[in-house]
């Protein structure tokens, strides 16, 4: 085993830093393999939590208190904050650890802020590695803080145990917003800023909408609760709510569920860059796309019979059994 | 996909105006790097585990109180207790010209004065990088 995985293993802080880095660069693709597959008999004890919910609605102070109910029950936490990069230049702020900043001297607390550098699904890439490195060094809890946009956050769904999504008063349109898919995210709905003027309608919203949702196939439950993390109120209540949750999981089947979800979709998507990856070694693409292009152009072929052609000669090489 | 540059922009002491701290954060992601913010008052533990953490390649820190001259070497120190010497650590603020030599002795291996165009400190970044 590498020198690596033996200090993740351990606890070591820097190396578990360390760890993350060369799962995030994703330069050193061989050396990455190894390390997560010297981990992964170590992986599978931490629960693992996903909060999503509009920017601003509160997720990052709202993890700052759950991380002391946490660390009150002696839990070992890791979070995974992950903002977005820009674009144009690649740069990011990452300013979730501002809020959380009380627990950086806290032995047992281990926050990481994550640039998505240019991965959709409201995560970054290599989120998913980053959990097994905090499962491998003995966290039993982590929690993954999305960058908060919405429909197109649900890859924080299939790598979590359970989903908190938060929602606030006054960001207007709330009801279009539940309509709009956000919903099916959540396993938790947590009404955040309860101090705001518009948070028992919001409440009384959401509700009407689960009521719709739980029609006659979907029979979980999806708890509702209130919290103001500013005023440190309704923590405690949220927190018991999320320990009942993940205990009804546990002992009705949806947890194991859940995970065998996440790794089929691990395989597949595995399967699919090394396949990717490999074609593209094999045609050649970014060398040969300016030919390709001017062939197309000149209407010399068509799309699909030049590279139906390619793919099948491909697909004849590899012994795909 | 290449090994992006993390830097963490820390505010250690008791003064609270993080105006130009915010300012040089901003002009770094600007500039393509990753940078991390924590906010003002950072104990000089805090932002060492901090910068641990987050394996940064750079930390930057400032400060306008005037208590660099103990607070910036307690922190170069305690990265190389840690183990993490290899952090690079440098300074802005409000800082007299007469204490940048010895702040340098100590380790810190730049000081930006406020006014220094952000090209500077990017120019720094990539040098020693
Ligand atoms: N009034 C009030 N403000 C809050 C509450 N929770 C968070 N905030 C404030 O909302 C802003 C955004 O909070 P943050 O945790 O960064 O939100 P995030 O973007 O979802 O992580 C900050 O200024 C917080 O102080 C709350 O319960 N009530
Ligand atoms: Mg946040």
């Amino acid at each position: 085993m590498q020198e690596l995985a033996r200090r993740v293993i351990k606890g070591d802080i820097r190396g578990i830093a360390k760890a993350i880095s060369l799962v995030e660069d994703g330069v050193e693709t061989v050396k990455k393999e190894a390390l997560i597959d010297s981990l992964y008999p170590h992986c599978g004890h931490a629960i693992i939590w996903g909060i999503t919910g509009p920017p601003g609605a509160g997720k990052s102070s709202l993890l700052d208190r759950l991380i002391e109910q946490l660390r009150q029950d002696k839990q070992k936490v890791a979070v995974i904050a992950v903002d977005p990069s820009s674009p144009f230049t690649g740069g990011a702020i990452l300013g979730d650890r501002l809020r959380m900043q009380k627990h950086a001297v806290d032995d047992a607390v281990f926050i990481r802020s994550m640039a998505s550098r240019g991965h959709l699904g409201g995560v970054a890439g290599a989120t998913g590695d980053a959990i097994k490195i905090f499962d491998a060094a003995g966290y039993d809890h982590i929690i993954i803080e999305t960058i908060g946009v919405g429909q197109t956050e649900i890859e924080v769904m299939e790598l979590s145990d359970i989903v908190l999504l938060v929602l606030v008063p006054g960001l207007g349109d709330e009801i279009q917003a539940l309509k709009a898919g956000v919903m099916e995210i959540g396993d938790i709905f947590i009404i955040n800023k309860k101090d705001h003027d518009g948070a028992d309608r919001l409440r009384t919203e959401v509700e009407y909408v689960l009521s719709l949702k739980n029609g006659a196939e979907n029979t979980t439950e999806h708890p509702i609760t209130m919290t103001s993390a500013t005023l440190n109120e309704g923590i405690a209540e949220a927190y018991s709510i999320i320990q009942s949750y993940y205990t009804t999981i546990l002992k009705n089947g949806n947890l194991a569920k859940k995970r065998k979800n996440r790794i089929e979709n691990e395989l597949k998507h595995i399967a699919l860059s090394k396949i990717k990856e490999s074609v593209d070694k094999f045609l050649n693409i970014d060398d040969r796309l300016d030919s390709w292009v001017e062939d197309v152009f000149q209407k010399k072929v068509s799309p699909y019979k030049l590279l139906n052609k390619k793919i099948n000669k491909f697909l004849q090489e590899i012994d795909w059994k | 996909m290449n090994k992006n540059i993390r830097i963490l922009i820390a505010k250690p002491g008791l003064d609270g105006h993080d105006r130009g701290a915010k300012y040089v954060a901003r002009a770094l992601k600007d500039a393509g790097y990753e940078v991390i913010y924590t906010g003002i008052r950072q104990t000089p533990e805090a932002i060492v585990k901090t910068a641990i953490q987050e394996d940064v390649d750079f930390v930057g820190l400032s400060l306008l109180s005037g208590a660099h001259n103990e607070l910036f070497p307690r922190i170069v120190n305690l990265l190389r207790e840690k183990g993490a010497g290899d952090i690079i650590v440098f300074g802005g603020g409000v800082i007299p010209e007469s204490d940048i030599p010895s702040l340098k002795e100590k380790g810190i291996r730049a000081i930006f004065t406020p006014g220094t165009p952000i090209k500077d400190i990017t120019d720094f970044i990539e040098t020693v990088k």
